[in-house]
């Protein structure tokens, strides 16, 4: 093996070379093109404060998805403490003889036989869409991550700073949220 | 840990179970769980169904989303501004 290669920084370089990349992670992980140019951004200017603090041992891009992770996450810190989020509603009772069953108006409902022959309608995806956009942001982010990107779940608990537990949990209540929002807005009509 | 299950428990196990990711122990309990809950036995069956307009309609960032060139320009200028800055 040869010696490792120091890698070196050159800013004149970055918005043609990282940008778009550095655009797309954002943009599946936060809600809206705004906030991921904002965070893009926010990397480059964190990247040239830092830059005497490189040491060369990862190469120039990794170096700045590692900032823009720590972005991505001070986001979410903020809008979870923010007022006004979007809430999920519960399911399920929380306390008494009751815990953990159905609330009544909650209970799925029959969706009747047609539901499984319309899934490839494409009023539907925007139906989902609309659904998806009800959920709070760290949900949609967790969710979306997982069921789409298909990342491990380890990888998620890593890069958001959350523990498995707290992982499903979330999976579960966006699961919950979205089988009622596609219910009332697509499936019992 | 113990074999009977409520509902939320019942359906936490469901959607993990969308995933590959819960365990034989869950599944069995889930399994018995819908044997006897005919509201999370429509849960089951709807879950199976939203995993499937999930995998249809929603599909991974393919890295096409682009900065538009004007967006580009005006990051570099900032981004040169704070280079000069130093």
């Amino acid at each position: 093996m040869p010696d490792k290669v120091k890698h070196t920084l050159d800013p004149n370089k970055w918005i043609s070379q990282y940008a778009d990349y550095l655009y797309n992670y954002a943009i599946t992980r936060v809600d809206g093109q705004e906030i991921a140019k904002d965070l893009v951004q926010e990397t480059f200017f964190s990247g040239i404060k830092g830059k005497d603090n490189y040491r060369g041992d990862a190469a120039e891009l990794t170096w700045l998805v590692s900032i823009l992770k720590r972005k991505i996450i001070d986001h979410y810190r903020k809008i979870n403490s923010a007022k006004g989020q979007k809430e999920v509603r519960m399911s399920f009772y929380d306390e008494g003889q009751k815990k953990g069953n159905w609330i009544e108006e909650r209970v799925p409902q029959s969706w009747g036989n047609e539901a499984e022959k319309e899934i490839e309608n494409t009023e539907l995806k925007n139906a989902l869409d609309a659904c998806i956009n009800k959920l709070p942001e760290k949900y949609r982010m967790v969710f979306l991550l997982k069921t789409v990107q298909q990342y491990e779940t380890e990888e998620i608990c890593n890069e958001l700073d959350i523990t498995p537990s707290n992982l499903w949990v979330i999976i579960h209540r966006a699961r919950l949220q979205l089988r009622i929002c596609m219910e009332n807005n697509w499936f019992k009509n | 840990m113990k074999f009977m299950i409520n509902c939320d428990e019942a359906t936490a196990i469901c959607d993990k179970s969308q995933y590959g990711e819960a365990t034989l122990y869950d599944k069995i309990r889930l399994s018995f769980h819908l044997l006897v809950c005919k509201y999370c036995k429509t849960y089951s069956k709807q879950n199976n169904l939203m995993s499937q307009l999930f995998g249809k309609h929603l599909s991974p960032c393919d890295g096409s989303e682009k900065l538009t060139k004007e967006e580009k320009l005006e990051l570099e200028n900032k981004l040169q501004k704070e280079l000069k800055g130093k």
